[in-house]
C-alpha cells in the first residue's frame, strides 16, 4: 500500500505535527515501506484466528475500589506551562467567530 | 430514497400554497408537524459512585478544591500504568443486567484519540468494539401503554476534566482554566436505539433509566452536578415512513425538561424544513436555554477521526458466568417489576404505583407503612402521595430525611379509623409529626385534638351555633339546604375541627327540621 502526501498531511494534522515538503516526501516514502513490510502478514491465512486484544496473555488485572493519596496541587501543577491559582491555564480553545 | 423524495415534493407543493409556514409563528409548524414523526435516540453518561477513580486511587469527589485529586496516572504523566477498578466493572455489569443486556464474556478497552485541554493524556480510555453490555431494553410506561426502548450498548470509560472559561463562554474566552479532579472518574455510557417517538417519551425513558440506576445504587444521577448527562439524536420523517431521516445531535441538555423542550423545538424546526421540501443538514446543535432554541455548534473543518485502537496498558476482561451470576444475585427488585407488584398486591391504580416506585426509598417507606397499618393500602398511598409529598416539596426534604416514621403514619391512620381524630384534623396532626418527628398520640394529646365523640357535648355546641345564627337557621328551615354548610363550618370552627362533620350535619338537620 502506497502512503501518499495527502495521507501524511492527514496524519500530521491529527497529531498536530508540521512538516515541510521535503520532510513530507520522506515520510510518505518511509511509511510506505513500513506498511509494505507489515503487509507481508497478509500472506498468512488468519481466517481461524480471532483478533488479538493484547500482546500479554493476562486477563482481569483489577484493583479494589480504595482511595489512595493524590498529589498535592502544588506538585501536580509543577510542570504546568501556565497556571492561575490551582488551575492549569490553557490557551483559547476555539477561535472566536 | 425515491419514497422520501416523493413525499418531500408533495409537501413542498402544499407548503407553497400556505403563506410562509416558517414565519407564521408556529401554527404552520403545528399543522405540518402532525404529518411528521420524530425518531429519537438518547446517549446517557452517568458517573459511577465508586470511591476511587476508574484507573487510579484518586478519590472520585465532587466539588473538591481544583486539582486536589490528581496523580501521575490521571494526569497522563509518562511511564505510568492504569489499573482497572473492580467495583466500576461490577457496577457496569449490574447496570447491563438491569437493562436486560447481554454481558460480554470478553471485553476490552480502547484508546479514543483526540486533543482537548480537558483530556491531559490526549486520549480517552473507552470501549469501542467490545462493550460490557449489548442488546438490552427498558420498558417505559408512556401515554396509553408501554414502550420497549432497546438499549444498543453499555460501556465503561473515563470522564474528562472540567474547563472553566475565562469569560463564561468558550468562544468569547482568550484562555480557559482546567481542573483535572474529574479526569478518570468512571463513566458508564448507555446508548439507546432510536426507538423514542416523542419528546415526552424521551422524558419518560430518562426518568425510568434514572430510577433504575438509583435502585441499583450505582450513581446518584444528579443532572445539576453533572453525574448524569444526556445527548440526544433526533431525525424527522413523514409519518408511516420506515426510512430514517438525517440525524441531528443535540448537546447542552442540562435537565430532563431541557431534553424534552430541545427535542420539541428541534422536531418543529426539522418538520418545517421538510415541509418546505428542503433537506436537513447533518450537524451538532446546541440547546440555548435562555433563548429556548437550538443553534448550530461551530464545526471544526475536519471530520472526527479518533483512530481507536486497543489500549495496550490494560489487559482484557474475561467475564465468567460465575461473576455475572454473583452480580445478578445483588440486583434489587427493579422499579418496573415493583410497580406491577404494587398494582397486583396492593390494588393500587397504575398512577399511584408508578409514582411510589419511582424512588426505591419512597417505595420502601410506603411498604413499611402498609405493613404496620394493615388496613387499606390505598389510604397509605393517598397520604404518601398527598400530604407527605406536599410537605416534602414545600420544605425540600428528601424521603430519607423525613422524620415521620412509617410506623407513625400507620398509627395515625389507625387513629382516624377508630374515630379518635377526624380526617381533617389528621392533616394538622401530620404536619406537626412532619415538623417535630413526634408520635401521633403525643401530638393529639398535647394539642387537644381528640375528636369529640360525646354526642351530648356536640349537641350542646350545635345548639349554641343555631342560637348565634338565627337568620341562617331560618334559611335552612325555609328549605335553603345549602345554608347548612355555613352552620357546619361554624361548629367545626368552635370545636377547632374536633367534631365529626357527618355527625354535626346530622344533629343540625334533626334540630332544624323539627324546629
Amino acid at each position: 500500500m502506497k502512503i501518499t502526501i495527502a495521507d501524511v498531511d492527514h496524519v500530521a494534522m491529527l497529531a498536530r505535527l508540521r512538516f515541510d515538503e521535503d520532510e513530507k516526501a520522506g515520510m510518505a516514502e518511509q511509511l510506505s515501506r513500513i506498511v509494505e513490510y507489515v503487509e507481508k502478514l497478509n500472506e498468512l491465512d488468519t481466517g481461524d484466528v480471532s483478533p488479538m486484544a493484547h500482546a500479554v496473555p493476562l486477563r482481569n488485572v483489577l484493583r479494589d475500589d480504595e482511595v489512595r493519596p493524590s498529589l498535592d496541587p502544588e506538585e501536580a501543577l509543577r510542570n504546568a506551562p501556565d497556571r492561575e491559582g490551582d488551575f492549569f491555564r490553557v490557551p483559547r480553545i476555539l477561535e472566536s467567530e | 430514497m425515491p419514497e422520501r423524495a416523493k413525499v418531500s415534493t408533495a409537501w413542498a407543493a402544499e407548503a407553497a400554497g400556505r403563506p410562509g409556514p416558517a414565519q407564521d409563528g408556529g401554527t404552520g409548524a403545528v399543522a405540518c408537524a402532525s404529518e411528521f414523526e420524530p425518531v429519537i435516540g438518547l446517549e446517557v453518561h452517568v458517573e459511577l459512585s465508586t470511591k476511587s477513580k476508574l484507573f487510579c486511587g484518586c478519590q472520585a469527589a465532587f466539588n473538591a478544591p481544583p486539582n486536589s485529586h490528581t496523580c501521575p496516572v490521571c494526569l497522563g504523566l509518562p511511564g505510568v500504568l492504569p489499573v482497572l477498578n473492580r467495583k466500576a466493572v461490577e457496577f457496569g455489569i449490574k447496570t447491563a443486567l438491569a437493562l436486560n443486556c447481554e454481558v460480554a464474556s470478553f471485553s476490552k478497552f480502547d484508546r479514543k484519540n483526540y486533543f482537548y485541554p480537558d483530556l491531559p493524556k490526549n486520549y480517552q480510555i473507552s470501549q469501542y468494539d467490545l462493550p460490557l453490555g449489548t442488546s438490552g431494553y427498558v420498558d417505559v410506561s408512556v401515554d396509553g401503554g408501554m414502550r420497549r426502548v432497546r438499549i444498543k450498548r453499555v460501556h465503561l470509560e473515563e470522564d474528562a476534566g472540567k474547563s472553566v472559561h475565562e469569560s463564561g463562554t468558550i468562544t468569547g474566552s482568550s484562555f480557559s482554566l482546567e481542573d483535572y479532579n474529574r479526569t478518570g472518574v468512571p463513566l458508564l455510557e448507555i446508548v439507546s436505539e432510536p426507538d423514542l417517538r416523542s419528546p415526552e417519551e424521551a422524558y419518560a425513558y430518562l426518568s425510568m433509566l434514572r430510577s433504575i440506576l438509583r435502585y441499583l445504587d450505582v450513581s446518584d444521577c444528579k443532572m445539576e452536578e453533572g453525574s448524569l448527562r444526556c445527548d440526544a439524536n433526533i431525525s424527522v420523517r413523514p409519518k408511516g415512513s420506515s426510512v430514517l431521516g438525517t440525524p441531528i445531535e443535540l448537546k447542552n441538555l442540562n435537565s430532563f425538561r431541557a431534553v424534552e423542550k430541545a427535542l420539541a423545538y428541534e422536531f418543529r424546526r426539522q418538520a418545517e424544513i421538510l415541509a418546505r421540501g428542503e433537506r436537513i443538514t447533518r450537524e451538532t446543535r446546541h440547546w440555548d436555554e435562555s433563548r429556548q432554541v437550538t443553534v448550530p455548534m461551530r464545526r471544526k473543518e475536519e471530520a472526527d477521526d479518533y483512530r481507536y485502537f486497543p489500549e495496550p496498558d490494560l489487559v482484557p476482561l474475561e467475564i465468567e458466568e460465575a461473576w455475572v451470576n454473583e452480580v445478578r444475585s445483588t440486583l434489587p427488585e427493579l422499579p418496573g417489576v415493583r410497580r406491577e407488584r404494587f398494582m397486583r398486591d396492593y390494588g393500587l391504580p397504575a398512577y399511584d404505583a408508578a409514582i411510589l416506585t419511582e424512588s426505591k426509598d419512597l417505595a420502601d417507606y410506603f411498604e413499611a407503612a402498609v405493613a404496620a397499618y394493615g388496613g387499606d393500602a390505598k389510604a397509605v398511598s393517598n397520604w404518601v402521595m398527598g400530604e407527605l409529598a406536599r410537605l416534602m416539596n414545600a420544605t425540600g426534604t428528601d424521603i430519607r430525611d423525613v422524620r415521620v416514621a412509617p410506623t407513625a403514619l400507620a398509627a395515625m391512620l389507625k387513629m382516624i379509623d377508630d374515630g379518635t381524630i377526624s380526617g381533617k384534623i389528621a392533616k394538622t396532626v401530620f404536619e406537626e409529626m412532619f415538623a417535630t418527628g413526634k408520635e401521633p398520640r403525643q401530638v393529639v394529646a398535647e394539642k387537644g385534638l381528640v375528636q369529640i365523640v360525646d354526642e351530648g357535648e356536640l349537641a350542646r355546641i350545635v345548639d349554641e351555633v343555631i342560637a348565634e345564627n338565627r337568620d341562617v337557621a331560618d334559611e335552612v328551615r325555609a328549605g335553603k339546604d345549602r345554608a347548612i354548610t355555613f352552620l357546619v363550618g361554624q361548629v367545626m370552627k368552635k370545636t377547632r375541627g374536633r367534631a365529626n362533620p357527618r355527625a354535626v350535619n346530622r344533629l343540625l338537620r334533626e334540630r332544624l327540621s323539627s324546629g
